[in-house]
């Protein structure tokens, strides 16, 4: 017969429960009629139908020379049930009602820890339970609505307002907001129009988007991460080797001494044989392998289910322990610290919508990146382009064209040839910006400068607050560019890091690391994509993820949300985990240090004992307690 | 009398719990039986796993079967860390675990709570 562990519980509560209230009123004077009789038969319905399953497993365990909870729990009631029958058999005093009480307490605890290991374990499945279930997608000249896993890369899928984006793809048609918070944790909903990417599992809010699927319901990004963190639930982190090593003899070990214990009371100190059981299964009873066991795995997976759900994710629990130790953090400048993308910072002349004007207009054909940031900026200001004649693009200057009847020139200072004229305001603010490390671009017209713009690859908004998070935590902070030491300094300056280290080429950034290790553990942390030398030579690799774009495999620590903060927050989150396996494994080992010699009763003479019943109740609490710690990591503060 | 007899009797106890949990024993092992493009190993999860050790032929597809036989609630999850595999195990029903045994090694997988163990044989 096989019952659940719950209805274990409750028969054993209910039959139990007579002989926990003789237990309270005993020392009133009042007892039950027929106590012995009674208690013999309800203790074997108890050994039955709760206490039997732990019984044919510690049966089926230990003939394959393994021994576990199971067994401890079997032997303590098995004892104390067999010498009651004796006992009172031969008219001495009997212990039903430990192997009664016992059963029920451990049962208790067993149905508490089911549910709270399944809370622990549940953060994936939630994970995939944001994905929507189906999807309008068009087929043979209608939308109609079809399950996820029928859906084809290259589909074309309908999202209505306030729907999910049921899987990854790219905007054909239409724009709206979508709020990505669900996988990047990112809390501003996000504006999207034609070719840009979606996600899949985000929420559409008041557009309605036609998008053309990329990805299959078994590679999307939701999916991607919920594989990384049901592996990193699962990895072993380091410190548990030695709970290893401890489980595997524990239990033997604690049989052992229970023997010894019954040989002292009854050989040494003379006590009856009935008692002198009752201290032994009192340290069998309280004996609690499982704490140890569940210290490590239950703190892991809520750590890494929490850290996950804030956009991070922590690939193994290795991580972790190097979380603890770092010293300093490098970041590569292009993409991570700064936007990645050049911008226009200033723009002097007197007519400034004009200047953007005319540049913009002459560099709509070009894909250079700077005159990508003017065009850009041009969209930005919502101006119209004109029409540009005689286009030409001037190697290694700018370009140059006819722009209603003018002669425009867009460039860098060698277009400044001795017949352009430039005023002395130009030349003043050229130098005042350039001294700020930014990259000037003069607009000419018919030979005459009327503008510059400033082009910089500027910091992101949540740099400096980043860098100043890992430095109130003590850690030193570096930044790798290639750029040279002029405009590196001035980034690094603006956003408060340590150390500059410029002029290095992208094959040198794992070579500097390894200089950098020489002073202690060092994190690194790129885009994933260019980086991943660096990122593996660190002893922990952060990527960091840009929109949709992920390179989930690269890193041990991978950052979904462009947000450096996320940073600090990785490597708090990972220590808060850590430290909760530490204090986890303390609190366990502690509790069985402590709670087997005053079970064997080493501190009777200082009146400080521990009946079977109560070493039940202990134990019980003792893996209860691990997992709710735990737990309590989904409510720690994290910056 | 007595007495000496009971402390005989404890004494044979803890060598027998000592060679019984600690001396060396063999390790039940079983070899993977082809069937069509996969090989299959039944295993019978019963006071821990039988067998203990599988032995697989490497770049195979490889099924699992976990039979649950033990209401104990520490086999109710078997993990396998290097897979990223946590998968719970209903009482009284197999269940299958498909592994890409694509790389040779040895790999060890656990009960949920870590206290029984198994070990798969990739060659």
């Amino acid at each position: 017969m096989n019952l659940s562990i719950t209805k274990r519980f409750f028969i054993s509560l209910f039959l139990t429960f007579p002989l926990l209230v003789e237990m309270i009123l005993m020392p009133l004077g009042w007892s039950l009629p027929g106590h012995n009789l009674i208690a013999f038969l309800l203790t074997t319905l108890i050994m039955l139908l709760s206490a039997q399953p732990f019984w044919r497993s510690a049966w089926s365990a230990s003939k394959k020379h393994h021994a576990n909870m199971d067994t401890l729990v079997a032997v303590g009631t098995a004892t104390a049930y067999f010498y009651s029958i004796y006992a009172m058999l031969f008219h001495q005093p009997v212990y039903f009602e430990s192997a009664a009480v016992v059963t029920t307490f451990v049962l208790l605890g067993q149905v508490f820890e089911e549910r709270m290991r399944k809370q622990a374990a549940n953060a994936t499945e939630k994970l995939l339970k944001l994905q929507a279930k189906s999807a309008l997608v068009w087929r043979a000249g209608q939308y109609i609505t079809l399950p996820l896993a029928e859906i084809q890369i290259n589909d074309q899928v309908k999202v209505l307002p306030g729907e999910k984006v049921p899987i990854d793809g790219v905007v054909i048609d239409g724009h709206s907001s979508i709020d990505e918070s669900s996988i990047t944790g990112e809390s501003l909903p996000i504006e999207k129009q034609v070719d840009d990417p979606v996600i899949g599992a985000t929420i559409n809010t008041n557009g309605t988007l036609i998008i053309k699927v990329t990805k299959t319901q078994n590679e999307t990004m939701l999916q991607q991460i919920v594989d990384v963190v049901k592996k990193a639930q699962v990895s072993r982190a380091p410190i548990q080797k030695l709970t290893d090593k401890v489980s595997d003899v524990f239990v033997p070990i604690v049989l052992i001494i229970a023997i010894i214990t019954f040989l002292a009371w009854y050989l040494a100190l003379h006590l009856p044989v009935g008692q002198s059981l009752s201290y032994s299964v009192a340290v069998i009873v309280i004996a609690c392998p499982c704490a140890l066991g569940l210290a490590t795995p239950t703190a892991l997976m809520v750590g890494t289910g929490r850290s996950a759900k804030m956009g991070i994710l922590i690939k193994n629990g290795d991580v972790l322990e190097i979380a603890e130790n770092i010293k300093t953090v490098v970041f590569d400048k292009t993409g991570t610290i700064t936007q990645g993308q050049p911008l226009v910072t200033d723009v002097f002349g007197s007519n400034k919508n004009s200047i953007i004007q005319l540049a913009a207009s002459l560099e709509q054909l070009s894909e250079h990146p700077l005159a990508k940031a003017i065009f850009n900026a041009g969209h930005d200001a919502k101006i119209t382009t004109l029409p540009v004649n005689n286009f030409q693009s001037l190697t290694g200057i700018g370009a140059q064209g006819m722009i209603q009847d003018h002669s425009i020139v867009l460039g860098n200072n060698q277009i400044l040839s001795s017949d352009t004229k430039i005023s002395n305001d130009f030349i003043q603010k050229t130098v005042q910006l350039e001294a700020e490390a930014k990259t000037i671009v003069y607009l000419s017209v018919d030979a005459v400068v009327i503008g510059i713009i400033a082009i910089q690859d500027i910091p992101k908004t949540s740099s400096k607050a980043a860098i100043a998070m890992l430095k109130s935590r003590g850690i030193k902070t570096v930044m790798l560019t290639g750029d040279n030491q002029g405009v590196a300094k001035n980034i690094g300056q603006s956003v408060g890091i340590d150390q500059v280290i410029a002029n290095v080429l992208p094959t040198e950034k794992a070579e500097t690391i390894i200089q950098l290790q020489k002073s202690g553990t060092v994190a690194f942390v790129g885009d994933g994509i260019n980086d991943a030398p660096a990122l593996t030579t660190a002893d922990l690799g952060i990527a960091m993820g840009s929109g949709s774009d992920i390179a989930i495999d690269s890193g041990d620590i991978v950052l979904v949300k462009n947000d450096l903060q996320d940073v600090t927050r990785a490597i708090e989150i990972s220590q808060k985990t850590f430290h909760k396996i530490k204090a986890n494994l303390f609190w366990a080992f502690i509790y069985n240090i402590i709670g087997i010699p005053i079970a064997a009763g080493v501190f009777t003479n200082s009146g400080l004992t521990l009946s079977p019943e109560l070493a039940g109740l202990a134990m019980a609490f003792s893996s209860i307690s691990v997992v709710f710690n735990s737990l309590l990591l989904n409510e720690t503060r994290i910056q | 009398m007595t007495q000496i007899s009971v402390l005989i009797v404890g004494i044979i106890l803890i060598v027998l719990i000592t060679w019984w949990f600690f001396g060396k024993h063999q390790v039940e092992t079983k070899e993977a039986k082809m069937e069509q493009s996969k090989q299959i190993i039944d295993i019978k999860v019963d006071g821990g796993y039988s067998p203990e050790q599988v032995i697989v032929k490497k770049g195979i597809p490889t099924e699992l079967r976990f039979t649950k036989l033990d209401n104990s609630s520490c086999l109710d999850h078997v993990v396998f860390p290097d897979f990223g595999i946590n998968q719970a195990l209903p009482q009284d029903q197999t269940t299958s675990i498909m592994l890409n045994t694509e790389e040779s090694g040895e790999f060890e997988w656990s009960c949920g709570m870590n206290m029984f163990h198994g070990k798969l044989i990739v060659k």
